[in-house]
């Protein structure tokens, strides 16, 4: 969750302008959230992420400064070199972006933290952190690019990689696959989201409502490697994905200056208003799923996870849950921003201290 | 260190069952049974009466239910470290009273609880008898039983060593002033075994007793980790990420207590964070976060923690992210012996994590430097966006120790090389100038921003892979190499800035012989050295505050025939570093170790210097 965006009151989007390329409410455009060039293998699902990521920001009107770009190691965690230059980036060590982030975020909650890690980096070395961040529900979109594999050491199975699958050598994966979504459910976790990366539709809107969520937002991305897994036999693959997706429901998300330009047939689907005061829409398409209902959300995953259905969509969204700055009662005012004057006790203070010693 | 072979009467102090002032007293308790309280009144009457003490806890890794012992020296000379045979030993376990009696110096005193029967283990010895299981019936209800009856061995000492009342009465103020109904307990157990002693047991003749000096006015009895903790709020930390571990727990636990009573707001509203992380990894991972988005962060740990936090340690070397970490350490390798003492990760930490990578340590020796060197840890590891290791130890952390008061501190806050504002990025050369890494001021540190500062070109990319001046990823050789020498650079420029080392020569001129210690070996140093000096063996002495080792270390080193260091580990790890960083010095440097796990008894120095004396 961010800081209350303090919007200068430009132009609707998009194209407010008379020329040049369109421009959000923060008069940038969407070359303005771009990054350096990606270096990853051409066709890569991470880099349709990437350009995702980078969209649903403009999108949004995000303001780029306070975007906090965190991830661990791999060619996921690579990925934030590649969009939104104008912000900071921290790729720390291998399974321990959660961490980093919270103590990020835990400093300055005006940041407003976009992680990004891999099916290795998340459900295998940081497993332990994936859990914690969810439990202390820490304020962060916490993005998963699962392509069942370590990419970036040469296709080895990750722990998402489902059982029965085929590398590209031609083992067979005898474990069964951690399904991170269902982890998250079992964890309470605030927003559990599953898209995949060739679904752009589907997948900005996701990541719009995740960067105004409340608490930690877990988008399991499948997102194949085009190099290591992506031949018959996989279940990670742009064949498997496109024959085997199902959209539970048509997501979409309208910030908050938008709302009057918008209008859902009543009845149509479910709204969920996030604390910026903009609207998730969610459209039945096949399936009855009402993502505030806990446990359908964790039958609905178990169910798809037990038939290897590719289940896309928002499972769960729960905005009344506290964050982590509210669970330690925090000050407003951003802690690395509090003066000497504050953080150092007085003479008094310190002469109590003393008189309890001797 | 090569056994003692001396005998029991040798110099050190064994007394033969008189002194004023200048003796030891163990208890001996099982863990669990609430003794603490009642020792640390004991300790803080005898400073009440003017009277020197130190109080050491040996204690089991256990909750509850195995043997424990307090040791208390008395020194009018303010000796501190451990006399290797307690002097009046106070047995309330009966499963150790048969060792605790054998361990006793002749001519000592053993206050024990009757049922164990144990006089007739000595005869070089007095015995007093007190039967403390009914005792307690007269002062307590059975549920406090077991609580109150360690107030009647203070009690029974007060009457024995001639403690005064007054003394005790303002220790108990001190444990239990907010509580009226424990206070009249303990105050009604202390004077109904004082006075069952007075009735009952026949001190004998001189015996040990405790007599009012004026030598402690003023002092605050303190233990370091509580001077510690109190150190890092006084630098102003704001996130602390920790992970529970003996001995550095109440580090963390000392700086929350503070931090909950002075850093909330007119709101309640906290205004800093401390995280119990799930391992030491998230711990510094929490750590280096914070410090990254610019607030002052630390988190506290011993030696299994270290271990777990290393590859974050490069990370935070190479990228150049400040940390402070606490390490308060305990006997290794592995879980080694959890609740006892060694100066056994200085190599370690000095060089933790893979590839080249070295961190400043700060080495405290007392409750004083604790306190001030947690506040220096935090400057420099701002001013220099690197991890500064505060090394403490068990003995330190977890012992109490009398200390002067701990003065306000007098500097600002230093938070280093860093842009907060639109001009300020301007200054550095703005977006076609600044770069993150760029050494402008010839010092090795470069300036850094904040994330979250509203100007373009500010931003940088922290990694841990390769990188430039600009932060951008290469693997460029040149550029690695240059970047890899600057922060050699940036290290070096540590050693004027790291608390320097503190020399004193035994005279005018100097001796031949030096010796160097760290820590608290400090301790033990001091007392050797008066009791080689007059045995007239004389040795100009340094202490070493902190890594990266000031010039004057080397000189001194090279201005002695030979020089010991003595310190409290197998292998002579401050040695090693010396040699390592100084090799020039190499050939001067002898060994005096001691790794027993207890906080180093002078007489172990002493015949060890003397034998390496007598065959060299
Ligand atoms: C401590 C540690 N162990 C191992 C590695 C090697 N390593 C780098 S990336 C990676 C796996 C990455 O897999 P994933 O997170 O799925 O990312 P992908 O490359 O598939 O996007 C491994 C094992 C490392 N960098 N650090
Ligand atoms: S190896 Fe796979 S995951 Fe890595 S960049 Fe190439 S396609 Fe993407
Ligand atoms: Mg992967």
């Amino acid at each position: 969750m961010p800081t209350p965006p303090s919007l200068p009151s430009a132009p609707g989007l998009p194209g407010g302008k008379p020329k040049g390329p369109p421009v959000n409410r923060r008069e940038l455009s969407s070359k303005d959230y771009g990054g350096g060039a990606s270096t990853l293998c051409r066709g890569c699902g991470h880099d349709a992420i990437s350009a995702a990521v980078a969209r649903a920001l403009w999108e949004n009107s995000e303001n780029p400064y306070k975007i906090a770009k965190m991830s661990g190691i791999g060619c996921s965690s690579k990925t934030t070199a590649y969009w939104l230059s104008r912000s900071w980036g921290f790729n720390s060590v291998h399974g321990r972006m959660p961490s980093v982030t919270t103590g990020a975020v835990v400093a300055n909650r005006s940041l407003n933290a976009v992680g990004v890690s891999g099916d290795g980096d998340t459900a295998s070395i940081g497993i332990g952190q994936f859990v914690h961040v969810v439990r202390r529900n820490l304020p962060m979109t916490y993005i998963v690019a699962n392509n069942g594999v370590y990419g970036l050491t040469k296709g080895q199975f990750s722990a998402t990689a489902d059982r029965g699958s085929k590398s590209k050598k031609g083992a067979i994966n005898d474990f069964e696959a951690i399904d991170l979504c269902g982890l998250a459910l079992e964890l309470d976790c605030t927003f559990v989201a599953r898209s995949y990366s060739a679904d752009r539709k589907q997948l900005i809107p996701i990541l719009r409502a995740a960067f105004q969520h409340r608490g930690t937002a877990i988008i399991d991305i499948i997102s194949p490697c085009v190099t290591f897994n992506n031949h018959a036999g996989s279940t990670k693959s742009y064949d498997w994905g496109k024959e085997h997706e199902q959209p539970i429901h048509e997501v979409g998300y309208v910030n908050e200056w938008d709302l009057d330009e918008v209008e859902y047939e009543a009845g149509s689907g479910i709204n969920v208003t996030l604390p910026d005061g903009g609207e998730l829409h969610l459209t039945k398409l096949g399936r009855d799923h009402d993502p505030r209902d806990l446990s359908a959300a964790k039958a609905l995953v178990a169910d798809a996870q037990a038939k290897h259905e590719f289940l896309t969509g928002i499972f769960y969204i729960n905005e009344k849950r506290e964050n982590l700055h509210e669970q330690i009662d925090m000050v407003d005012t951003p802690l690395c921003e509090l003066p000497q004057s504050v953080t150092r006790p007085s003479r008094e203070m310190l002469a109590e201290v003393m008189a309890s010693f001797a | 260190m090569t056994p003692s072979t001396s005998e029991e009467s040798e110099a050190a102090g064994a007394s033969s069952g008189a002194a004023v002032n200048d003796f030891s007293i163990s208890v001996a308790t099982v863990n669990g049974t609430g003794s603490q309280t009642a020792n640390s009144t004991l300790l803080r009457a005898i400073m009440r009466m003017g009277v020197p003490v130190s109080g050491k806890n040996i204690f089991p890794s256990n909750i509850q239910g195995l043997p424990t012992w307090y040791v208390m020296r008395l020194s009018e000379e303010g000796w501190i470290a451990p006399r290797e045979k307690a002097d009046v030993v106070i047995c309330m376990n009966r499963e150790t009273a048969r060792e605790d009696v054998m361990k006793c110096a002749p001519g000592g005193w053993i206050i024990y609880d009757a049922p164990f029967k144990l006089d007739t283990l000595r005869d070089d010895l007095h015995y007093f008898a007190v039967p403390f299981g009914t005792l307690v019936r007269d002062v307590a209800p059975p549920k406090l039983h077991r609580l109150v009856v360690n107030m009647l061995y203070v009690g029974v000492a007060a009457e024995l060593l001639d403690l005064d009342m007054v003394a005790i009465d303002g220790a108990l103020e001190n444990a239990f002033g907010k509580k009226p109904k424990a206070l009249e307990i303990n105050q009604k157990a202390v004077r109904h075994g004082r006075d069952w002693a007075a009735e009952n047991l026949t001190r004998p003749d001189g015996g040990f007793r405790i007599e009012k000096r004026n030598l402690t006015e003023g002092k605050i009895l303190i233990d370091g980790n509580s001077a510690a903790g109190l150190g890092s709020v006084m630098a102003g930390v704001t996130v602390i990420a920790w992970y529970p571990i003996t001995p550095s727990t109440s580090v963390v636990e000392a700086a929350e207590k503070y931090l909950e009573k002075f850093r909330r707001d007119e709101n309640g509203k906290a205004t800093f964070a401390v995280i119990q992380a799930e391992d030491e990894l998230a711990a510094i991972g929490m750590t280096l976060g914070a410090a990254w988005a610019g607030a002052r962060s630390m988190t506290a740990t011993s030696g299994p923690g270290i271990s777990l936090m290393s590859e974050f340690i490069g990370l935070s070397y190479y990228a150049e992210i400040p940390a402070v970490i606490a390490n308060v350490q305990r006997t290794g390798p592995s879980t080694g012996l959890p609740t006892r003492t060694m100066q056994g990760d200085i190599l370690f930490c000095a060089y933790a994590s893979h590839g080249d990578t070295k961190h400043p340590m700060l080495l405290p020796a007392t409750p004083l430097e604790a306190y001030e060197m947690m506040q220096d840890a935090h400057d420099l590891a701002e001013r220099f966006q690197t991890t500064v290791f505060f090394m403490s130890d068990l003995d330190l952390g977890m012992n109490n120790w009398m200390s002067d008061p701990l003065p306000y501190p007098t500097k600002d806050h230093d938070r280093g090389k860093v842009i907060t504002t639109a001009e300020g990025f301007e200054k550095q050369g703005g977006a076609k100038e600044w770069g993150r890494y760029k050494d402008v001021d010839g010092d090795g540190i470069p300036w850094r921003t904040l994330p979250g500062l509203e100007v373009d070109g500010a931003a940088w990319f922290a990694r841990g892979s390769g990188h430039n001046e600009y932060a951008r990823y290469t693997e460029s050789e040149a550029v690695y190499e240059g970047n890899v020498d600057r922060l050699t650079r940036k290290f070096e420029s540590m050693k004027p800035a790291v608390p320097a080392p503190e020399r004193s020569n035994c005279c005018a001129g100097g001796a031949p012989v030096g010796v160097i210690a760290y820590g608290t070996v400090h301790h033990s140093l001091v007392e050797a050295r008066s009791r080689l000096k007059e045995q007239g063996f004389e040795f100009d002495y340094l202490r070493i505050r902190a890594f990266p080792f000031a010039e004057s270390i080397g000189e001194f080193i090279a201005a002695h025939d030979h020089v010991y260091v003595v310190e409290q580990n197998r292998d002579g790890q401050m040695l090693a570093l010396l040699r390592n960083e100084i090799p020039h010095i190499s050939a001067k440097l002898r060994s005096v170790r001691h790794y027993d796990g207890m906080p180093v008894p002078a007489r172990a120095i002493v015949t060890d210097i003397l034998s390496q004396e007598a065959t060299a």
